[in-house]
């Protein structure tokens, strides 16, 4: 059985255990405990090691994705776990802005691990306070060759746009390579 | 769609530059430490500021900008009462006291200074109100905010920088253990007597800003200068493991290319039946 992975990264509370939980054939494998700091108590729990969620392609080929802890102080978990990985995805809350500068510098650090292509999914979109893509991907200082999606961690269909555009992109990359 | 935020995380140059790029029209509402600040922009540009209980009429910013004094501001207050912003330039141009120019510069020099105001700004919360434009009679202006930006930038630099050295306010400091170090022989400012009087591995820096009433950007400057004057040093957290080194991993198992293409079609076809 041959295996390839893909991280789902992003700040807290960004929605990247949702997302792995949408397209998952087996329960996450989640890591989850009660959130003890009074500032991030914006949800009861929170990943504190990884998401593991599987993928089985066929009977030689299994995907599985990473899902990182939000929270800064299990940053060091994110170098082990971007190893290897074909590309990766950052999950951005559309609705808080106040993230959108550590999202940022998750970017740049998982950049900084492995230079492997990535899509920026917009989570939350169907929320009303969600950001336009447009002011988003200023905001987060997007290069506009940089795929920005819509996406709502919870349902499976924009979900697997993502997971479509990242394989593209490594594709694409691949065939770049090539020429 | 909604466009507000935190200061704390989305900085005033961050949203200029925003407001910039993407040519935006509307009213830039930012409630700041005390007060509130209102910034037009048409099109991208900066077109009227006001800030706090400032009037911000035309006669208030001629003062503000010594072209007039204080008794001819007195006296213009009382006898244009009724008069908008608009008639009252366009009458101190045919009386021949103001020039158009000198008018639209004041107002520019008025706005910008209240610009950079917000650029000490990094808590508040923002707003921006699309398409709302000043009260008719105000005069506006037409600033690029190209060079604001670059200065703010300026600013943001060091507080990234700041942010840098300290990446944290939850951690402590203690005192550095050079023997022969007398503090009460090095000249300290105020502001850097009132953070080392709290110095003490058990209070966290965040403690002592708001034990000392200083915002994040001035706890910061306090320990950034102490650090480096080598007298305090902040006190890490325990238990970060240092990260592994060594090769990168492969990321497909095997190195045919073509095996590999297959690989993502493959993964590509699975994916689109889920």
């Amino acid at each position: 059985m041959q295996t390839v992975k893909m991280v789902v990264t992003g700040p807290f509370n960004a929605g990247k255990t949702a997302f792995i939980q949408s397209v998952s054939e087996i329960d996450v494998v989640a890591t989850e405990r009660k959130i003890t700091a009074e500032a991030e108590k914006v949800k009861e729990t929170t990943t504190v090691a990884m998401d593991f969620g599987r993928i089985t392609v066929d009977d030689d080929l299994v995907l599985y994705l990473f899902g990182t802890p939000g929270q800064k102080r299990f940053d060091f978990m994110w170098e082990i776990l971007s190893e290897g990985m074909l590309g990766f995805i950052v999950m951005v809350d559309s609705t808080r802005p106040e993230t959108f500068r550590e999202a940022r510098s998750i970017l740049q650090t998982f950049r900084a691990y492995a230079p492997t292509p990535y899509v920026v999914a917009a989570n939350k979109q169907d929320m009303p306070d969600a950001w336009d893509l447009d002011d988003m991907r200023l905001a987060l200082r997007l290069d506009p060759k940089v795929k920005l999606l819509p996406c709502v961690a919870r349902k499976r269909e924009t979900v697997k746009g993502v997971l479509l555009e990242l394989l593209y992109s490594i594709l694409a990359e691949m065939e770049t390579g090539e020429a | 769609m909604a466009l507000k935020g935190n200061l704390r995380d989305f900085s005033i140059t961050q949203l200029l530059n925003l407001i910039n790029l993407a040519q935006k029209t509307g009213q830039l509402v930012i409630e700041g430490p005390g007060e509130t600040a209102r910034i037009t922009f048409r099109q991208g540009k900066l077109a009227y500021a006001q800030i706090g209980a400032e009037d911000g009429s035309l006669a208030y910013i001629l003062l503000q900008t010594r072209k007039i004094s204080q008794s001819q501001y007195k006296l213009l207050k009382e006898r244009t009462a009724q008069m908008s912003d608009k008639e009252i330039g366009l009458l101190l141009i045919n009386a021949g006291y103001l020039s158009q120019d000198a008018i639209l510069t004041s107002l520019q020099t008025y706005f910008v200074g209240i610009i950079r105001r917000l650029f000490t700004w990094v808590e508040g919360f923002f707003r921006f109100e699309a398409d709302s434009l000043p009260v008719d009679g105000k005069i506006t202006v037409r600033v690029d905010l190209e060079n604001l930006i670059i200065e703010g930038s300026r600013q943001l630099r060091e507080w990234e920088q700041l942010q840098e050295e300290i990446p944290s306010l939850d951690m402590a400091l203690k005192f550095s253990e050079r023997p022969g170090t007398n503090i009460r022989n090095i000249n300290l400012s105020v502001e850097e007597w009132r953070v080392v009087s709290y110095v003490n591995p058990k209070n966290s820096i965040r403690q002592i800003s708001r034990a000392t009433k200083m915002n994040d950007l001035e706890i910061r400057r306090v320990v950034y200068g102490l650090i480096q004057a080598g007298l305090v040093e902040i006190v890490r957290p325990e238990g970060a493991a240092p990260r592994p080194q060594g090769q990168q991993p492969r990321q497909f198992p095997t190195n045919d290319k073509g095996e590999q293409k297959s690989m993502l079609n493959r993964l590509i076809s699975r994916i689109r039946s889920l």
